[in-house]
């Protein structure tokens, strides 16, 4: 398994065409105390760069936006009752959707650990 | 001015506690033009904790006015509807900076002072506010722009205690009271100017303090156990629960008094005796109605309603919401807004209009959570 990141401070974890999205420990310590998350529904058809799912602080609402594009297999119900996961667990429980990959190479686009975190040090 | 000035992008400017706040681990923001503490541990905890205990709030980009000179009172009287004239010393009172037309172009307090009237406005229009009182007040009348003092709110339940502490006798202040106190070293102290007022609906006061030295006074207030910084971001949760405007949002130039839900900021002889900006609007929508009306909205679910989401009766759009979003002592997103006045009563069901979906409000009675003012007069 692989794990890429955009510069709008998504992580997708990749495991042959499927993956898991999710906002990183960046983006949530910007955010702040996290109140509601709005995922897609299974099935929803995400595009590269698209609106994808929502989260929302007690100041702001932001969009999450698909990092590559494909289906929707799964949204993570447990940030209904427990938005503060996001918080808590950002790269893991606090999970938003799971997808299926519809194209494989949009990844190349992406960043890697290593390169994600120069990008966040330079901010 | 050549063409290269016009150009330099506006500079943000620094308030006397930018540097303290830094340290105290806060997070920075541009807001009316300085760059201002929003967060320190978070918005949530520092919330909860003003409910509780005391916050400390930096609000020294508001504008502390002094206006002096004989008639003071008189002369503002015909540009705000609160009966100043009558205000005796050492007392403060809520009131509105009226446009010619009678659209509220500030919200702002008023307390006469030994030197004066000394006036708090908001920052994100302090410089339209002193232009339009210059320009409306006679020549006579001294606008001093207090600029070398900085403005610290303590609020909380536990605000008097603390800070009682560390300036005996602010205690003996009821709310909407002020004085001059006087705090640091027997031999060389400094002039406070405290009143007994806030925006959080808790008790609190807000406190004037020379410039120069209020990092040292922000100090001893953090020194004490009941009291924590408090950023922006609280101070805007806490008034939206008090259920208190936020000029610029919920008031703006093209609303009245009476359509703000400010009726009482129009005092008894003033609407016998009217005499001020917009009198005959503001007072025919006294006694007639406004068509419209800012009221309170508890929201169904979790998910906050933001200004700017249009409200809906059925099919119809029949207002606008200004300020919403979650409150923390309530644990559930609340809002504010404008409805046509047929929809303004306790209890009418609308729905608002959220990233293409409908979301249930409920016109609710404001203030959200109830005001905890330390009253003169009220059994304890």
């Amino acid at each position: 398994m692989t794990r890429y990141y955009t510069e709008d401070h998504e992580w997708i974890e990749v495991d042959g065409d499927s993956a898991t999205v999710g906002i990183t420990d960046y983006a949530q310590s910007q955010l702040g105390d996290i109140v509601f998350a709005e995922v897609p529904a299974t099935g929803a058809t995400l595009k590269k760069g698209g609106d994808a799912a929502v989260v929302e602080s007690v100041k702001a609402a932001s969009d999450v936006y698909a990092p590559v594009s494909g289906i929707v297999t799964d949204g993570n119900g447990a940030l209904e009752g427990d938005p503060a996961l996001v918080n808590s667990d950002p790269e893991g429980e606090g999970w938003f959707f799971k997808l299926t990959l519809s194209d494989t190479s949009e990844l190349d686009s992406l960043m890697d650990v290593v390169a994600y975190k120069a990008f966040v040090d330079g901010l | 001015m050549s063409e290269d000035e016009e150009l330099e992008p506006i500079e943000i400017l620094e308030l006397p506690l930018g540097d303290w706040h830094r340290g105290q681990g806060a997070r920075m923001v541009e807001f009316a033009g300085y760059h201002m503490p929003v967060q320190y541990e978070g918005i949530m905890a520092e919330h909860l904790w003003t409910r509780e205990n005391a916050g400390l709030f930096d609000v020294s980009h508001m504008g502390q006015l002094m206006l002096s000179g004989d008639g003071a009172a008189d002369a503002l009287e015909k540009l705000v509807p609160g009966d100043i004239s009558a205000l005796k010393e050492g007392r403060m009172r809520y009131s509105l900076l009226l446009a010619e037309d009678g659209g509220v172009l500030d919200d702002l307090m008023i307390t006469a002072a030994p030197m004066g009237l000394y006036v708090v406005v908001n920052g994100a229009v302090k410089w339209d506010d002193m232009g339009y009182l210059r320009e409306h007040l006679p020549d006579e009348i001294t606008i001093n722009h207090m600029d070398d003092r900085a403005l610290l709110a303590l609020q909380g339940p536990k605000a008097a205690e603390a800070l009682a502490r560390v300036v005996p006798g602010v205690d003996a202040l009821f709310f909407m009271e002020a004085s001059s106190f006087f705090w640091g070293p027997k031999t060389d102290p400094e002039p406070l100017w405290i009143s007994r007022s806030g925006y959080t609906g808790e008790d609190g006061f807000e406190i004037s303090v020379p410039a120069t030295h209020a990092q040292k006074l922000a100090e001893a207030l953090c020194a004490q156990a009941e009291v924590k910084p408090i950023g922006l971001g609280a101070r805007d949760s806490l008034r939206l629960e008090a259920g208190l405007p936020l000029y610029g949002h919920d008031m703006t130039p093209d609303i009245g008094p009476v359509e703000g839900n400010a009726s009482f900021a129009v005092s008894k002889r003033r609407r016998a005796e009217g005499g001020f900006n917009g009198a005959e609007r503001i007072l025919k929508a006294l006694t007639g109605g406004a068509s419209r009306k800012l009221v309170g909205f508890n929201v169904e679910g979790k998910m906050p309603v933001r200004e700017g989401a249009m409200i809906f009766a059925g099919d119809d759009q029949i207002g606008k919401i200004t300020s919403g979003g979650f409150a923390p002592s309530i644990g559930a997103p609340i809002a504010m807004g404008y409805v046509t006045s047929a929809y303004a009563s306790v209890g009418t069901t609308l729905e608002a209009e959220v990233r293409g979906k409908r979301v249930a409000l409920t016109v609710a009675q404001t203030p959200f959570i109830p005001h905890h003012y330390h009253r003169r007069g009220k059994a304890l």
